[in-house]
């Protein structure tokens, strides 16, 4: 029995779904269903469960490791979950998307990520990366009337489905090593191994497909155009989901199974995240449309991550994790209130949509300020602290040109987030289409969001400590 | 020396039938010696001792797989690929030439240089027996056989999103 635990948070948001498809199922047509209440709930109950097995270190069948590393991410992605089934309870309806498929899809998509950050198995990671994967590219071209839509999502999918196979072959190789598919065995045996050929290719497989799921430069090409085609509540669900949980499994098995070849990986990982700060800042300062600029920003933003990989000290992984947590509130809160100013007709995601939001809606501008101020890294929230962490492991470890990229091209980003401040606060409203009603629900939980930037941006230290603690148990 | 000759045969095969496949112009043909390609494979893994292995290429790839191909050629009803090679300038292909030949060549110094050690099977009956894979697949891999089923799942869900007429 106690074989099963560790599984019990992924295996609640999975009820969840299948609860959400079988309301769909019952629902007559016309009738409204709480479908994403039904959602929180399952939510609420993965997140208590993580809480409940906090330091239990539990093990299922050899392949679901609930240690603290992969209930942080549970938490994280609980949270991101529950702040998306707000807003898509906002949304959804008024964008008419096919409801029970939308929240049984998203919930079965964070079932996935939650398999993927707790697997010690390179075959359930690869299972658990499909799932999701197949779950995102579905819900990218659920506008079945939109022909960008379709186009986006017929990119991720063609593109996805390639870097899968860069993966699948990663694992051959890894288990042409070790004979064996878990993260324990192949790592004993490139600890005792020389570290052949087979082994770095199987590094080099492995992170082209991981690097993929980040959308890293070169592998970033359909981020701009899956983040712009997808409905904007997908897009935020999907810019910071995937990526918490893609990160997740990165950091698990490069920090801990391929450590012993970090001599190797480290050089590649560091010019690819150097390219990835530079690509997605220069690239994202030319853009009008506040999607793709989000989508250029979310690239730079994976810069950072993996600058924290890179600078795989103490205090840099335990900034990967906290930085995952930071940039997941923010970049939800951003496009989440992009989502929520849009109707059927108008996306409201061009940066002139945004003329005048602080004379209509002053407490929505007030907050997209707040998370774009913590995208951006600005002092006193929560971006500012993650950033520092980050940068600062990146100059002890002696990278010291990768930080100085790093703050280099945070300063730059500034720009592009500033354009958007100055569009609402200092421009004329713009006599455009009428901007939706937004629920207290949805205002109350980016409030909440703002609260959580603002408690990490200026109390981080308990948090940092937790991260701390949590990254320790990958060993 | 049976075994010998069979492996270059289903390779040989294997090799000429999936350049084959990418040189021909009807896609129908393409299809077929795809099929002939996968069969060859089979034979291949046959020669692996895995003989369920060879049994569900065909099944699935070989059958199922195959079917599906056909039938969406038939439906697109494209006789003929048209020649897109041909919007392609000349340098682009010449750059696609050099670049696969680039690979080609890393590929043979990569596996010139590999040391393969030999993957314990465990002992006991072949790799491939039906009754290995099935305790396999029920005892180390029961979570990974699980989850699949949660793939297989958000694979209907989403084609059926897909599919389906919009009703809005």
């Amino acid at each position: 029995m106690i074989d099963f635990y560790a599984v019990i948070p992924l295996l609640i948001v999975v009820l969840a779904g299948g609860a959400a498809m079988l309301a769909e199922a019952f629902r007559q047509p016309g009738e409204r269903m709480p479908i994403a209440g039904l959602g929180v709930i399952g939510l609420v109950g993965a997140a208590a469960a993580s809480c409940f097995l906090w330091n239990t270190d539990a093990q299922s069948y050899g392949a679901i490791r609930a240690d603290n590393f992969a209930l942080f991410i549970n938490l994280i992605l609980c949270g991101i979950g529950i702040l998306t089934m707000i807003f898509s309870n906002d949304v959804v309806e008024r964008e008419g998307l096919p409801a029970g498929e939308y929240y049984a899809l998203t919930l079965f998509a964070i079932a996935g990520m939650m398999m993927m950050a707790a697997a010690t198995d390179l075959l359930v990671i690869f299972i658990a990366l499909e799932i999701l994967s197949l779950a995102v590219y579905v819900l990218t071209g659920l506008r079945r009337s939109s022909a960008a839509g379709a186009e986006a999502a017929f990119k991720y999918f063609l593109l996805g489905a390639f870097s899968s196979a860069f993966f699948l072959y990663g694992i051959a190789f890894a288990f042409a090593i070790s004979g064996s598919t878990r993260l324990d065995v192949i790592g004993t045996a490139i600890a005792s191994g020389p570290g052949g050929t087979l082994a770095l290719l199987a590094v080099g497989l492995l992170a082209i497909g991981f690097a993929f799921k980040v959308s890293a430069v070169p592998f970033h090409m359909w981020t701009p155009d899956a983040y712009e085609g997808a409905p904007t509540i997908v897009t935020a669900f999907m810019s910071t989901a995937v990526k918490a949980a893609a990160f997740g499994a990165f950091v698990r098995v490069f920090l801990s199974t391929l450590e012993p070849l970090q001599g190797h990986w480290v050089p590649v990982l560091s010019v690819i995240s150097a390219l990835t700060m530079i690509l997605g800042t220069v690239v994202g300062v030319l853009q009008s449309n506040i999607k793709r600029m989000l989508a250029y920003s979310s690239i730079a933003h994976a810069g950072y991550l993996l600058l924290g990989i890179v600078a795989a000290n103490a205090s840099g992984k335990a900034a990967v994790l906290f930085y995952l947590a930071v940039y997941a509130i923010a970049n939800l809160g951003a496009l989440g209130i992009v989502a929520l100013l849009g109707t059927a007709d108008h996306e409201h995601d061009q940066l002139r949509d945004f003329a005048g939001l602080w004379q209509s809606r002053p407490g929505l501008a007030g907050l997209m300020t707040i998370f774009l101020l913590s995208l951006g890294g600005f002092p006193p929230t929560a971006g500012f602290i993650g950033k520092w962490y980050i940068f600062a492991a990146a100059v002890q470890e002696g990278h010291y040109w990768l930080a100085i990229i790093g703050v280099l091209s945070s300063v730059v980003s500034v720009f592009f987030y500033l354009r958007i401040v100055v569009m609402m606060y200092m421009t004329e409203d713009a006599a455009g289409p009428v901007r939706p009603p937004i629920s207290a629900t949805a205002m109350a939980a980016l409030a909440v969001a703002m609260i959580v930037t603002f408690y990490l941006g200026i109390l981080p230290t308990r948090v940092i400590d937790l991260a701390l603690q949590s990254i320790q148990t990958i060993y | 020396m049976f075994e010998f000759i069979a492996f270059y045969a289903f390779a040989a095969i294997a090799i000429i039938a999936s350049l084959l496949v990418i040189g021909q112009r009807n896609p129908m043909y393409s299809v077929i010696l795809l099929i002939v390609s996968f069969g060859a494979l089979a034979g291949l893994y046959v020669l692996l001792d895995a003989p369920f292995t060879a049994v569900t290429q065909i099944i699935i790839y070989a059958g199922a797989i195959m079917v599906l191909f056909l039938f969406v050629v038939m439906l697109l009803n494209v006789p003929r690929e048209e020649a897109i090679a041909s919007r392609l300038g000349a340098r682009a292909r010449r750059t696609g030439a050099v670049l696969s030949l680039v690979f080609t060549l890393e590929i043979v110094w990569a596996l010139t240089r590999l040391s393969v050690m030999p993957v314990s099977s465990g002992g006991g009956g072949s790799i491939g027996s039906v009754a290995r894979i099935g305790t396999a697949l029920f005892t180390t891999h029961a979570f990974a056989f699980e989850a699949t089923s949660l793939l297989i799942l958000v694979a209907m869900v989403g084609a059926v999103v897909l599919a389906r007429k919009e009703h809005h």
